[in-house]
């Protein structure tokens, strides 16, 4: 399949900048490390959410609760399909009640897969509060949900699509807008 | 690669990595049971009838137990009507049930092939939980994943199924699956209960249990039924319990580290001494909670809707 | 549907005469005049004004006949009558038929078997009812095998069941020696057979179904061949399906034993392999064997071990094949297919020549019951079936002239197309719609 990418929005040093942001305003935000705990969302969600806890670590000499969630259970679009995605482990090592759990997603488009997060999350116990960080928020929201942290808003069309390439995942760092492929069916 | 079956009838002909796909799919699921709310919505709006034809306690709250954690609605039919010919035909029954809206059935009955009946009759996913002595493909499974746990893989590991192997679906199913996943299978149980041309799937067959025990990695250790005594196929549960039954003594002479299996509900002194079923090599409780776990991963993966795909 | 009709002169011309008794082939018409042949000759057409039927291109020969079929009539009319079998019959080249007993009730005295006879006067396909050996069926006391003789049964049969007491059976046969007639036994031993709805072996394994060894079978016809001997009696194997069964017929044989014994097209042309999707229109009694099993049975029929080719026609309502397999009745369908999966999968195969085969149903069947063969002489009744031997045609389970449509072959292509039969006084000719 033919990608047409229109441009690179962020590059290597813009995405290595924005994470170690997103990092100090979640420190910032709640007043240090002390009962804060970091959840991604897989895929790309849980390698940012990595590097956040790896960036904190350096700043704060500490070692922040990190976890990983799978929300294909909890999906809204799971009668559209033919067959099932595959399900991934949900790796959440601590108990997340009273603290203050900061979830990470790589972009956050209309909503959907936050809502699905939240849901999952809920699941795990009732935490102090849920705040949401994103490394790209793309606009056309259609659920009420909106980003706590938001490392770089990039207004699009709806023919456009934010792709975030990571190294552990596509062997480079950086975020292109292109061109959404066509369905093909 | 997504599941390549549309009902799982049984394991015959499905490749090992279909039979991966499930175990890995259940990994998940497993991981669900621990959370403090076992629960997720995946199944939301979908219907599960659970058409029991035989007596089956466990295998049936373990289906129901899987349906409910993945929140589909789920509904009992249950019957003990042993006559076949009697009343309503079944053809009749599952298109009934089926007229009400359902999306899967899962299906246990004393008759071999019914499941692959059913998927003739109507639309729904169908599920062997059971066909006479044919299959009981989620049993298998669950019994896999429950090794797959303990050993890391199954390929090269050496099980040997003890008892009834004639009239067990679970030794039928078990067989299949093992041997797709590069597992060697022994068969030990009198002659009288060791099926005709059973050799020709592959497998091992030995009428001295002391054999298998010295063969074997796993001893899945089968139920044996009274009636088959009854039907002269062996002379006494005590000369069973002499001859097959899985003792301490027996266990001990063997001096190697053995994992005892069993599918349930245990004649403790039969076929299985209390001791050795409840032995930290025994991992017949892992494979009750695993059983649930695996369902919701079968249910799960045959879940998939076609009709909304065009 | 076409019916039979009566034609005071009928000329069968351009065919080829086969004659089953001497094997001669030759090119001439046959003209019938009220139901006989009144002159055998070339251009026989000339001048002729009465009903033609041009057979150029198939062979002329005397009337196939099944003596295995189950015409359900009295007592199961939805599934079969004998109308309808009858009509199965002509469509499958054949000119008479033995009734099974096991009716309800079943044909164990003379009314029955006078009720037979007298629902088939009007049939082309002559009707020949065979009498329970035991009183309604139940293995316990024989029937009144003189009476049942004189009032036209052709011989005794518990078919269905077999005579599972083994002095019965001696009583039985010695007692029906007298009369000269067969008795015809499902060889079964109820024990060993119990519960099996299918062959025992790898199959039953697999598919985890019940099975019958082989040996259900072997065992009692052991049983009978020597009780054949010991009473002189005639002992004739229904539906051999056993390469073990076989080798006791062949051994008895060379002993001078009267044993005969009849095959059916299922059981030379599928396996128990065909099982796999547990079809309930392959279930039957005795089940599919094994390949070994069939590849047997065909030596069996070619070195003459196997002395009649019979159907085992047995009809079963949609709704009681629409089950489980466990559930299902035994039994398949035969009178229409049975000439065609003989030409296709024995003819056609080069195993056996068309007119070996052709022998088993017209000589084998009516030399085990003492009959007389039909004659293609000049003054003889007509009785004759018309057949282009490699025609192919396709079998359709909704063209089928029986009642019921409990049979595996829909859509199977099969050989030899029966274009008519002629046989007391009637004519039939098949129509564009065939099985």
């Amino acid at each position: 399949m033919e990608i047409k990418v229109k441009a690179k929005v962020i590059d290597q040093e813009g995405l290595q900048r924005t994470i170690s942001r997103l990092a100090l305003e979640i420190v910032e935000r709640n007043h240090g490390v002390a009962n804060i705990a970091i959840v991604g969302v897989r895929t790309r969600g849980a390698f940012i959410a990595e590097r956040v806890v790896k960036r904190i670590q350096e700043t704060e000499k500490h070692k922040v609760p990190f976890g990983i969630l799978d929300i294909t259970l909890y999906r809204d679009d799971f009668r559209k399909r033919l067959r099932q995605p595959l399900v991934q482990v949900t790796d959440i090592p601590f108990e997340i009640n009273d603290i203050h759990v900061i979830l990470v997603d790589d972009v956050l488009f209309t909503g959907r897969t936050s809502r699905a997060a939240l849901d999952a999350l809920m699941d795990f116990g009732r935490p102090s509060s849920i705040q949401l960080a994103v490394l790209v928020d793309r606009g056309h929201r259609e659920l009420p949900i909106h980003a706590d942290y938001i490392g770089k808003a990039i207004p699009t069309s709806i023919g456009e699509e934010v792709q975030v390439r990571l190294m552990e995942t596509d062997g480079e760092d950086c975020v292109l807008l292109v061109e959404a492929p066509k369905e093909v069916n | 690669m997504p599941l390549q079956q549309k009902h799982l009838l049984g394991l015959e002909g499905v490749s090992a990595e279909d039979i991966s796909l499930i175990l890995d799919t259940a990994t998940t699921f497993r991981e669900i049971l621990d959370r403090p709310i076992p629960k997720v919505p995946t199944l939301r709006g979908l219907t599960v009838v659970n058409l029991f034809y035989e007596a089956s306690t466990r295998t049936r709250i373990s289906f129901e137990l899987a349906e409910k954690r993945l929140s589909a609605d789920s509904v009992n039919f249950t019957t003990s009507t042993s006559s076949v010919k009697k009343g309503e035909t079944l053809k009749d029954t599952i298109r009934n049930i089926e007229a009400m809206k359902i999306d899967m059935v899962v299906v246990r009955h004393q008759a071999a092939g019914v499941p692959r009946f059913l998927t003739q009759c109507v639309d729904a996913a169908i599920i062997n939980a059971g066909d006479g002595m044919h299959e009981h493909p989620t049993q298998a499974l669950l019994d896999m994943f429950t090794l797959r746990e303990k050993f890391a893989k199954l390929q090269g590991l050496r099980v040997a199924i003890i008892g009834d192997i004639s009239h067990s679906r679970v030794a039928g199913s078990n067989i299949r699956g093992l041997k797709a996943m590069g597992a060697e299978v022994m068969l030990c149980g009198p002659k009288t209960l060791i099926p005709r041309d059973v050799e020709k799937f592959g497998v091992q067959v030995t009428y001295d249990v002391e054999d298998a025990i010295a063969w074997a990695d796993v001893l899945n250790v089968l139920r044996i039924q009274l009636e088959r005594q009854e039907a002269g196929l062996f002379p006494t549960l005590r000369e069973y319990h002499a001859e097959f039954g899985i003792t301490q003594q027996r266990l001990e002479r063997a001096k190697k580290d053995i994992t005892i299996m069993h599918p349930g509900p245990i004649n403790r002194g039969v076929e299985l001494d209390a001791d050795v079923a409840d032995a930290e090599y025994s991992v017949i409780l892992n494979q009750v909670t695993n059983g649930v776990a695996v369902r919701m991963a079968v249910l799960y993966l045959l879940s998939g809707n076609e009709e909304s795909v065009s | 549907m076409n019916e039979i009709k009566k034609a005071k002169a009928l000329l069968l011309s351009g065919g080829t005469i086969y004659d089953a008794s001497d094997g001669s082939h030759k090119r001439l018409d046959i003209l019938i005049a009220d139901g006989k042949i009144k002159q055998l000759g070339t251009d026989l057409a000339d001048g002729f004004s009465g009903e033609k039927i041009d057979a150029s291109g198939h062979l002329l020969m005397q009337g196939l006949m099944d003596m295995h079929v189950h015409l359900r009539e009295p007592g199961r009319e939805d599934e079969e009558t004998i109308e309808s079998g009858c009509a199965a019959a002509m469509a499958g080249g054949m000119t008479a038929v033995c009734a099974m007993p096991n009716t309800t009730p079943p044909c164990d005295s003379q009314e029955v078997v006078r009720f037979l006879k007298k629902r088939g006067e009007e049939q082309l396909v002559e009707v020949l009812p065979i009498a329970c050996v035991s009183k309604k069926r139940a293995g316990a006391e024989i029937t009144e095998m003189a009476e049942l003789v004189k009032a036209g049964a052709v011989a005794f049969s518990d078919d269905g069941n077999p005579v599972a007491n083994t002095a019965v059976m001696r009583a039985a046969l010695e007692y029906s020696s007298m009369f000269e007639v067969p008795l015809i036994e499902h060889c079964e031993d109820p024990h060993l057979a119990a519960g099996g709805h299918m062959h025992e072996g790898w199959m039953s394994t697999r598919l985890g179904l019940p099975g019958q060894p082989d040996i259900a079978e072997s065992i009692m016809v052991a049983r009978n061949i020597a009780l054949a001997e010991y009473t002189g009696g005639h002992i004739h194997i229904a539906h051999i399906s056993t390469a073990k069964s076989l080798e006791l017929v062949r051994r008895g044989k060379e002993n001078g034993v009267k044993v005969t014994c009849e095959v059916t097209p299922h059981h030379l042309a599928l396996s128990d392999e065909a099982l796999i999707d547990y079809d309930t229109n392959l279930k039957m009694n005795p089940p599919l064997r094994s390949r070994l099993d069939v590849e047997a049975l065909k030596i069996g029929l070619r070195d003459g071990t196997i002395d009649a080719i019979a159907s085992d026609h047995a009809p079963h309502s949609i709704e009681e094949k629409d089950v489980e397999f466990a559930a299902a009745p035994f039994g398949i369908l035969g009178l229409e297919t049975m000439l065609g999966i003989i030409l296709k999968h024995l003819v056609q195969t080069g195993e056996m020549r068309l007119e070996e085969v052709l022998k088993k149903m017209i000589i084998g069947p009516r030399q085990i019951l003492g009959l007389p063969l039909p004659r293609i002489k000049e003054g003889e009744v007509a009785n004759l079936t018309i057949l282009q031997p490699d025609a192919a045609w396709t079998v359709r389970k909704a063209n089928l002239h029986s009642l019921s449509r409990n049979m595996p072959y829909d859509g199977w292509e099969l050989n030899g197309r029966v274009l008519g039969v002629v046989n007391r006084g009637y004519f039939w000719v098949a129509g564009e719609a065939r099985p």
